[in-house]
């Protein structure tokens, strides 16, 4: 076990980033500074293949620098405008690491409205592009803040992205296509290879015990029985995230930015 | 034949626009919004409108404004302020009508009223709420062998269209420099008649450069009217060019935490033309050097 030479945020970009891993080439698309940086690491590591965007409207071999104040030294490999963003993603060929408010036991997430649609409680952000995401291509999420609130007991207020709930199919529509392949929390890693694609703990944060986040849930999860510790940045991942972010933006991400290994309460 | 000229005043514009109309805005959230036209709707006494897009300050000033019946959109947002505050306002307190769709379905509608199609089948927002919420909504079937079930995506016809550009000249000719075109092309096509606003009017564009010719987004037929608005779509970006204003817009939303805060701001810098609220906001100078964002 490593003694906490790094933050929760790096641990946790380094979790985000293995979900691009063996992935080839496929747009890469993090949504937030955390999956932003992750994305960039994988590039940068074990996923030279992945396609990533300045955040505009382009291409970059290179992954930009977050905060950076000009465009100077960017170089282009290509375009993707939104037009090609869609057709890329109806086609199929990307993964990206999105950040719900709320997720159920069926993978479903939600980050339109909470409560009645008509006149919700809270506007949040609309379906922007969750159900054209969610039935092409795989999905990863990403929640910073795992607690019953965000993981709800029945279903989601609005369901956003498709999800493995058999009742919400109907007859005829493929649903080959979709598939989400990982949550990362602030508490751990988890997958959909339960029983009918129940969701199950894989990885545990270090200093977080099973039954800490299955407190925190609102749904009983599984534990994969080879579950292991979530493995600790390496000097070179945390290089490589210094050079990414060097206005040090990820420790603005999660509240008193907590150290990578926590001390069991 | 008479030549051609298009060219009109932003409030010519608005002169053809009548309550209850659709009206598509092109840009996407905080950037080339045609926010001249919008101030001049804001400035008119239109009411009952239906908007469709990409919403940015836009949809946000014209619900502030009591303007808007129904919001036809992928998403209301200033990006860098993730969720419109005045759209926040209208959808709780249920004043507007809500079709709320997602960003790729919203094109694949204005698609459909471009090719003058009734629906184009997509599985987008199958296994979804999207046609829990959006009751309208109907499936068909494919007649071939596949048999798949699909969401037929019905065309969202516009009246009007309000874009906003670099450059266009007399006849409707128009140049888009942007980074990203964003779906202009595709409002344009689904719009009875485009008016499209433009930092430089110009008698002709005659490029002598092919690749030049290339930034013609969408072609002239569509145009039925240009107006030059030089620093037209601040508050939000027109990149190369200017950046949105941050300053302006945390002001802009600063209005929609206070009681009566809409009605001050209108008050502070629409209660003139449109020079007069480029003074207001610190001059056109100002608003062309407000630097680009980087992302």
């Amino acid at each position: 076990m490593s003694n906490s030479t790094f933050s929760l945020a790096e641990l946790l970009i380094c979790a985000c980033a293995e979900v691009w891993r063996d992935e080839g080439e496929v747009l890469a698309t993090g949504i937030g500074i955390i999956p932003r940086l992750a994305q960039g690491l994988a590039k940068r590591t074990h996923s030279p293949g992945l396609m990533i965007t300045d955040g505009e409207a382009y291409l970059t071999d290179t992954p930009v620098t977050l905060g950076a104040r000009s465009h100077e030294g960017r170089t282009y490999e290509g375009y993707m405008p939104y037009s090609r963003v869609f057709d890329l993603l109806w086609h199929g060929r990307r993964h990206a690491l999105v950040g719900p408010v709320q997720v159920d036991r069926w993978g479903q997430a939600n980050i339109s409205c909470i409560g009645d649609f008509a006149q919700p409680k809270r506007q949040m952000l609309g379906l922007r592009g969750f159900p054209g995401n969610s039935i092409n291509h795989v999905n990863s999420m990403f929640v910073p803040n795992h607690s019953p609130r965000v993981f709800v007991e029945g279903q989601v207020d609005v369901v956003c992205s498709v999800g493995y709930r058999d009742d919400n199919w109907p007859e005829g529509v493929r649903r080959d296509l979709m598939g989400i392949h990982r949550i990362v929390s602030n508490l751990c890693v988890m997958d959909f290879g339960g029983p009918d694609h129940a969701i199950r703990v894989v990885q545990l944060h270090p200093g977080m015990a099973f039954d800490e986040v299955q407190a925190a849930t609102g749904f009983p999860l599984l534990r994969a029985g080879d579950c292991t510790e979530t493995p600790s940045p390496s000097a070179e991942q945390l290089a490589v995230i210094r050079d990414l972010d060097p206005g040090n933006l990820r420790a603005r991400q999660l509240r008193d930015n907590p150290p990578g290994v926590r001390v069991a309460a | 034949m008479a030549m051609l000229d298009k060219q009109m005043s932003a409030a010519q514009v608005v002169t053809q626009l009548r309550d209850g109309m659709t009206i598509g805005i092109g840009g996407w959230g905080p950037r080339r919004k045609p926010m001249a036209l919008i101030r001049e709707i804001l400035r008119s006494e239109l009411k009952d409108l239906t908007l469709v897009g990409y919403g940015g300050p836009d949809m946000g000033m014209l619900c502030a404004a009591g303007k808007v019946k129904k919001l036809i959109y992928g998403f209301v947002s200033l990006d860098f302020i993730a969720l419109e505050p005045f759209f926040r306002t209208a959808r709780e307190a249920g004043t507007v009508e809500a079709m709320e769709l997602d960003e790729g379905l919203l094109h694949w509608g204005l698609r459909a009223a471009a090719m003058r199609l009734p629906f184009l089948p997509t599985r987008v927002g199958l296994g979804t709420d999207l046609m829990r919420i959006q009751g309208d909504l109907r499936t068909v079937r494919s007649p071939y062998a596949d048999g798949e079930q699909l969401l037929a995506m019905p065309a969202i016809e516009l009246d009007v269209a309000l874009l906003h550009v670099h450059r266009a000249d007399c006849l409707g000719n128009v140049r888009v420099e942007s980074p990203d075109p964003f779906f202009d092309e595709w409002f344009a096509r689904a719009a009875q008649r485009c008016y499209v606003s433009c930092e430089q009017l110009v008698d002709r564009i005659a490029d002598v450069d092919e690749n030049a010719a290339k930034a013609n987004l969408y072609e002239r037929s569509l145009v039925s009217g240009v107006v030059e608005t030089p620093g037209g779509a601040h508050p939000t970006s027109h990149v190369p060019g200017y950046g949105w204003d941050a300053a302006h817009i945390k002001r802009y939303c600063q209005a929609a935490e206070e009681d009566g805060g809409w009605e001050r701001y209108a008050e502070a810098f629409l209660g003139g033309d449109e020079s007069d609220y480029q003074q207001r906001v610190g001059g056109l100078d100002a608003i062309r050097t407000l630097p680009r964002q980087v992302f």
